[in-house]
């Protein structure tokens, strides 16, 4: 006999919920550990920026022009302000309002192609190309990092926006659309420090 | 209670998978996935085996021609690179993905479908490899590729490249996985299985997993500089214009050392589940062994300058470093003692799992002697790159790691499959493969006392080498002749075995509550958990829930601390997105070992792969600028 063993049933499951918002819901662990996966590539290009600086005689190197201040400070204001419909759907979707979820999320999509503007324009002004010296190649890789991760939550917006708007959204969409919230802010909060190494770090030593 | 054969039959339609190749490709079972994934590590293993005694054959005696040089390096490159990142850290994945569930009294993974993507885009990594051995492109500057000599100067074609990419792959499946394995501990325990009634077993997966979180994005990032280096020169690397080749040793080495303990933690898990079975009591320390390893996985990040002494850092750091990895001795050797302590006050019954378990502590410590050796600077500096070193890292990762784990398969194999394996042939082939591994390996700690360099094809006559070497070598076909032993007694007992029924070692832990083998949804009911070991409670039959849908894939899905039940949450189906998902990871892979446009191409392709994976199967909406307003 190769069954299990004899068992007795001391209680149900059958009462609880289908769903759960937040840290209770499953895929919001997920969330997280992808955040944690991606934080830690950018603390260690982070670390790695900082790496070549202390080796370097000269930050930026002689001849390299400062990373220009303009497209980047309109690139991290959208950013930030971006923050508040970020939050906004995020409360819209703990209090399912299907609304909110599908205008607030065309908004974040919006914002997404936006920002793409201002950061194109900050490529164009980092004043080294990557293939200078290694003080080009890494705040490239920064900033390339970066950009990656704001055009994968666009897509993301992008086709939640358009699912929204055509399907009957249930609990599991809103628990999408708060974990697509939650990427938003950490891609936000992530780049507060790339940005203080990009622009600020080369200026301060 | 007696099974209801309509529930039986309800469940079963739920979750068995569609017949052929189909099912094949669609499957989210764990236990198929982990199964692919071990069978193939198996193979890769008897590869790189077959590699290890080829270069054997080449070093037994002086000045031998079996080997060019080239030939020796693309051997041991291969050797290195297969054993590492294709057939260690995935193997140990593998078994948490088969034993998760089934320990947790679970009918799934987390994430079943990123599980099933894992699987495919890790033998992409070993097609990737192995593909290109064939085309002769095989990787030559061994497991870490440093550069400037993997820069664009000094090697030149895509050897390289392929050894890199072959990276990217395996560490974006090992990072899913570790991801679906946290979070399936975390948040699916059964109902009473608080933190601290986790089994060790549990505690060293969930370990093992935020380690691979938190140090593979550097091995991500070090190859993908590397290749950028290659590619469209940048200058990360190239100290002519201010890049430094020391900083790729300082990534590589923060993933390198922990990559170790990713591989030892799991087996930590395999030894205490096996010594607790076997030993017929509770394990001696139980908070104890949860500590150790915890501070085994902490400590393994402030570690890594340890393979670096001999790079010229300063001073202060050596010392450091030398400390931190001298305090490693006490966690490992703490476990060491609650395993001995476990054994010493049970009723032991040597059983082939727990002889493996004996040969591990035996060889494990020789290791770990060794490797307080090679912690000190000082010392380091001479044995550094001589077979010294080699002798140290076989004894750890082969005793550490991959005994616990042939005693792991011997150990769960009847649960897999319903049988037992031979216990006669099970220890012939440990003898083969214990005494051959020692034979084998202890010579090469004399080799590198008399000063025998690893990485070369060969030595000169008159060195006094000559015997060692030959010893060595008879070591090694001793202990593969061992491993064959050790499929064969696998194979036969596939269809030859004893029919072993659901629990045949009287284990402590649920997975032992399913049938054997395990059906795809593993257990009618959620097991209610009390003790540390939930099979040997006084309290039987054992304690279940009902409640879980059986018309739908639905898992229970509990609080982090207190497993206390929070909701039952949708699993996911058979599906194809997964393979397509990999398949366009795997496009964009590959061609951008030759264009960076493969970058911005390839990612439209998975941006369109991952939409149809998530795109939810829900109705039209009725209501809304685009409703149909029915």
């Amino acid at each position: 006999m190769n069954g299990p063993p004899d068992m007795k049933i001391v209680g149900t499951l059958s009462n609880l919920p289908t769903s759960a918002i937040g840290s209770r819901h499953l895929v919001w662990w997920g969330n997280v550990g992808f955040m944690l996966i991606e934080g830690t590539g950018f603390a260690l290009a982070a670390a790695a920026y900082l790496y070549l600086m202390t080796q370097a005689p000269a930050w930026p190197p002689k001849g390299d022009a400062l990373p220009g201040l303009l497209w980047s400070g309109i690139f991290t204001a959208l950013l930030l302000i971006s923050e508040i419909p970020a939050l906004w759907v995020l409360r819209c979707a703990r209090a399912e309002k299907v609304g909110g979820v599908r205008w607030g999320t065309l908004v974040l999509t919006l914002f997404g192609i936006a920002l793409l503007v201002p950061r194109g324009f900050e490529f164009a002004h980092l004043g080294v190309p990557w293939h200078q010296d290694a003080y080009g190649s890494v705040i490239w890789l920064l900033l390339v990092l970066h950009t990656t991760h704001v055009v994968t939550e666009l897509g993301e917006s992008a086709v939640q926006t358009v699912w929204l708007f055509t399907h009957q959204i249930g609990d599991d969409q809103f628990s999408d659309v708060e974990d697509n919230s939650n990427y938003w802010t950490f891609v936000v909060l992530a780049w507060l420090p790339i940005y203080a190494l990009i622009y600020w770090a080369p200026r301060a030593v | 209670m007696t099974p209801d054969p309509r529930l039986e039959e309800e469940i079963s339609r739920t979750w068995r998978d569609p017949p052929g190749l189909w099912g094949f490709i669609a499957t989210v079972d764990h236990k198929r996935i982990a199964a692919r994934y071990i069978v193939t590590a198996l193979l890769l293993m008897f590869l790189a085996g077959m590699l290890a005694i080829d270069m054997r054959w080449q070093l037994t005696v002086p000045e031998n021609t079996r080997m060019t040089p080239q030939l020796y390096n693309e051997s041991f490159s291969l050797h290195g690179s297969t054993m590492l990142y294709l057939v260690s850290v995935p193997v140990m994945e593998a078994m948490a993905f088969w034993l998760v569930p089934l320990m947790l009294g679970a009918r799934n993974m987390a994430f079943p479908r990123l599980g099933a993507f894992s699987y495919w885009l890790y033998l992409g990594g070993v097609l990737t490899l192995w593909i290109a051995h064939a085309m002769d492109i095989t990787p030559d500057l061994g497991w870490f590729e440093y550069p400037p000599l993997a820069g664009p100067a000094y090697s030149p074609g895509h050897r390289a490249d392929i050894w890199a990419q072959m990276i990217t792959f395996t560490e974006v499946a090992a990072l899913c996985a570790s991801v679906n394995v946290a979070a399936t501990i975390l948040k699916m325990r059964p109902p009473g299985m608080t933190l601290a009634r986790m089994p060790v077993f549990l505690w060293a997966m969930l370990i093992a997993s935020i380690m691979t979180i938190l140090s593979m994005p550097a091995i991500m990032l070090v190859t993908s500089m590397l290749i950028a280096d290659r590619m469209v020169s940048t200058h990360f690397f190239s100290p002519g214009a201010g890049g430094d080749v020391i900083l790729f040793q300082h990534l590589f080495w923060f993933f390198g050392h922990p990559e170790v303990y990713i591989i030892f933690i799991p087996a930590t898990g395999f030894v205490s589940s096996i010594v607790e079975t076997f030993s017929r009591r509770r394990l001696f320390g139980h908070s104890v062994l949860v500590l150790s390893i915890i501070s085994i996985g902490a400590l393994a990040f402030g570690l890594w300058v340890h393979h670096m002494f001999a790079v010229g850092l300063p001073r202060l750091g050596n010392d450091f470093y030398t400390a931190a990895s001298m305090a490693i001795a006490l966690p490992a050797g703490l476990q060491i003692f609650c395993w001995i302590a476990t054994m010493w006050s049970g009723r032991p019954r040597f059983d082939t799992p727990m002889l493996w378990v004996i040969a591990f502590v035996l060889t494990f410590v020789i290791g770990g002697l060794s490797g307080i050796m090679t912690a000190s600077a000082a010392l380091d500096l001479q044995l550094t790159d001589t077979y010294f070193i080699v002798a140290h890292f076989h004894y750890v990762l082969v005793g550490g790691a991959l005994f616990p784990l042939f005693g792991a398969f011997c150990y769960w194999y009847p649960k897999a499959t319903g049988r037992m394996m031979s216990e006669r042939w099970g220890k012939i082939a440990l003898v083969g493969i214990v005494g051959g591994f020692n034979l084998g390996f202890f010579p090469m700690h004399l080799l590198g006392l008399m000063g025998m360099p690893r990485r070369v094809y060969t030595y000169p006559t008159g060195m006094g080498w000559d015997t060692l070497n030959q010893i060595a070598t008879a070591g090694s076909v001793i202990s593969v002749l061992g491993g064959l032993v050790f499929v064969a007694n696998a194979l036969l007992s596939y269809w030859r075995g004893a029919p072993s029924g659901a629990d045949p070692w009287q284990g402590s832990t649920l997975e032992w509550a399913s049938a054997s083998p395990a059906p795809p949804w593993n257990f009618d009911y959620t097991p209610v958990v009390h003790s540390l070991t939930p099979m040997w409670d006084e309290s039987r039959p054992l304690p279940v829930m009902d409640g879980l849908a059986n018309d739908h894939r639905e898992v229970l899905i509990t609080s982090v601390t207190d497993a206390a039940p929070l909701y039952r949450q949708k699993s996911a189906s058979p599906s194809i997105w997964p393979i397509v998902a990999a398949l366009a990871v795997t496009i964009m892979f590959i061609a951008s070992i030759f264009t960076p446009w493969a970058v911005p191409l390839g990612s439209v392709l998975i941006g369109a792969a991952l939409t149809g994976w998530f795109w939810p199967p829900r109705p039209r909406a009725k209501q809304g600028p685009l409703g149909t307003g029915a």
